[in-house]
């Protein structure tokens, strides 16, 4: 049998406020436990919650990016449940009257396909705290510094077909609300993360298939693989006579398998209810309007405008424009040199080598996109080629100057004066006679040798379009 | 409406109540009457209300995202009944 897979995202996305979304405490990462957890937070008596300017903008600006309907009056409820990392026994989210609600998205596949995703909502809540469970002999450790963290829970529709598909709808809401100066987008600390709700069904049937969950899926790969393995198990079990049972389940990456957590039946006994303590939050167009003149360029307008103006092709616009930051770095390397392509080839090169290889971050890029232009202005120039270039840039990384400071210490201003050039291809060729001979006689493969003994001999200074030139016209005479 | 023994004792499950056997059909009793009034409410026609989220006729003030709180945990944990770390100890849970 044809089996067609369903699979719907809920993102939370932590949002970059200073402080928690209803109370003054701070939600930095990595304090020591409980010394970010006011008496809010711990939901002791007599408290009341106050709701957060900033995250009330934040969750605006991404309706308005994916072109939601921001809602003009949005409704907080507590959501009833019971577990030690929160306090109240409630969390305050929203159920009914959510602050964004129908927007979409489009994605584009590795071959090129696009489909829009729907986004059925996207809502205010709190986050919870953090549960320890080893190392206090029976007991579990609880540090509620998360505890009132701010987040946007992104609610996909069921539109997605493959795991391949998840991945792409995931990384394009992980580049827009980092480009939105929302999140973070930071996975490790888990300030973006995601369950899957996934489904399989026979090809051509109209209702859904029984769903099971994938709780916190966080990295990109875990979730292809998780939400891959997963529907291998549910074809199997159907195909075996067995049915699925709607439930939530652990993605072990270790074992590459996916195993049941919690059974979700009592999924409606969640109790939701209008929170009393807080008032419907109210917005009117004059402040969406006001938000919205704050939005950036966004990604996809941005790739289609450096396809335009810098004539790169889409995978290239679209690799450069993931991130605003690396998109700001090229644009500047790319104006200042006045060498978009090339810019673009050493961004999406060396410059992205070097910093994975340092696992550093392009704001904290050792080689200013300043440098950069000044050094493919010196090789636009002719003063030096691409591969000495690569000798230049990591002087640079090392701090050793700038460009023309670089080339300048170590001489490697590319010799261009021909009868210097044609001074070592005599050479080479006196040199090599045999290889002359051969090369004569119609094996020209050994074109490259020469060449790289004359670039050897000049310690790569040479300039490879005129060796090329001057060596064809010595050995063909 | 009237609740059997088993949604009163699935209720109580909800809330973490614990009750006695012998109280369940007085439970039942008093919590169906509840669920009369509501249907009784129910069956008022508000098709030109508007659903109300709060009984207060406002909105929502919000409060400026700045830090105000500073660290009381010595405070609050003075009154848990069991800690280590800094972390509140509470009977294990596992899922």
């Amino acid at each position: 049998m044809q089996w067609e897979v369903v699979i719907g995202l809920e993102i939370h996305a932590q949002l970059m406020t200073n402080s928690k979304i209803f109370s003054g405490a701070s939600i930095a990462y990595g304090a020591e436990p409980n010394t970010q957890a006011c008496a809010v937070d711990l939901g002791l008596p007599g408290v009341l919650p106050v709701l957060n300017t900033e995250a009330v903008r934040m969750a605006a600006k991404f309706g308005l990016a994916i072109g939601a309907n921001v809602s003009r009056h949005s409704v907080f409820a507590r959501k009833n449940y019971f577990y030690p990392d929160l306090p109240k026994g409630y969390q305050i989210s929203q159920m009914e009257l959510p602050i964004v609600e129908t927007g979409k998205l489009e994605i584009e596949l590795k071959d090129g396909t696009k489909k829009i995703i729907g986004v059925t909502r996207a809502h205010l809540e709190e986050d919870a705290g953090k549960s320890l469970h080893e190392d206090y002999q029976g007991m579990t450790g609880i540090d509620l510094n998360r505890a009132g963290t701010p987040l946007l829970e992104i609610v996909s529709e069921p539109d997605m077909r493959s795991a391949e598909e998840a991945v792409a709808y995931m990384r394009k809401i992980h580049s827009l609300v980092q480009y939105i100066g929302i999140c973070d987008g930071n996975m490790a600390e888990g300030s973006f993360r995601c369950d899957a709700n996934v489904s399989v069904r026979p090809k051509g049937q109209q209702e859904y298939g029984t769903r099971a969950e994938l709780k916190n899926i966080n990295s990109f790969k875990f979730v292809e693989k998780a939400i891959n393995i997963e529907v291998e198990r549910q074809i199997e079990l159907i195909e075996d006579g067995g049915t699925v049972v709607q439930e939530t389940r652990l993605y072990d990456a270790d074992k590459n398998e996916t195993r049941s957590m919690r059974s979700k039946e009592e999924a409606n006994d969640y109790r939701y209810f209008p929170d009393p303590d807080l008032l419907p939050v109210v917005l009117d167009d004059a402040y969406l309007a006001a938000v919205k003149a704050t939005l950036p360029e966004l990604p996809d307008v941005k790739r289609d405008r450096f396809i335009a103006q810098y004539g790169l092709s889409s995978v290239d616009a679209g690799i450069l424009t993931v991130s605003r930051a690396t998109a700001d770095y090229f644009e500047k390397a790319a104006e200042l040199s006045a060498a978009a392509k090339l810019a673009a080839n050493w961004v999406m090169g060396e410059v992205s080598a070097s910093l994975n290889k340092n696992d550093l971050d392009i704001n904290s890029c050792p080689v200013t996109a300043e440098m950069l232009a000044g050094m493919l202005k010196r090789i636009e120039d002719n003063t030096i080629s691409g591969k000495i270039a690569k000798e230049v840039f990591e002087a640079m990384w090392a701090g050793e100057g700038d460009a023309d400071a670089v080339i300048d210490k170590k001489g490697l201003k590319q010799i261009t004066d021909s009868s210097a050039i044609e001074a070592l291809v005599d050479e080479v060729i006196a040199n090599n006679p045999a290889q002359a001979a051969e090369f004569k006689a119609g094996k020209e493969q050994l074109m490259g040798f020469f060449v790289g003994q004359i670039m050897k001999a000049s310690k790569g200074k040479a300039n490879p379009a005129q060796v090329n030139q001057l060596l064809k016209q010595k050995l063909s005479s | 409406m009237s609740l059997d023994a088993e949604q009163v004792k699935k209720i109580a499950h909800l809330a973490r109540i614990e009750i006695n056997e012998a109280d369940i059909p007085g439970y039942a009793a008093t919590l169906s009457n509840i669920l009369d009034l509501v249907d009784q409410m129910a069956a008022v026609n508000t098709d030109d209300v508007e659903p109300m989220a709060h009984p207060m006729d406002a909105s929502q003030r919000l409060r400026a995202d700045v830090v105000t709180e500073t660290n009381q945990r010595e405070q609050f944990q003075s009154v848990a009944p069991k800690t280590e770390d800094g972390l509140y100890l509470v009977p294990q849970v596992i899922e």
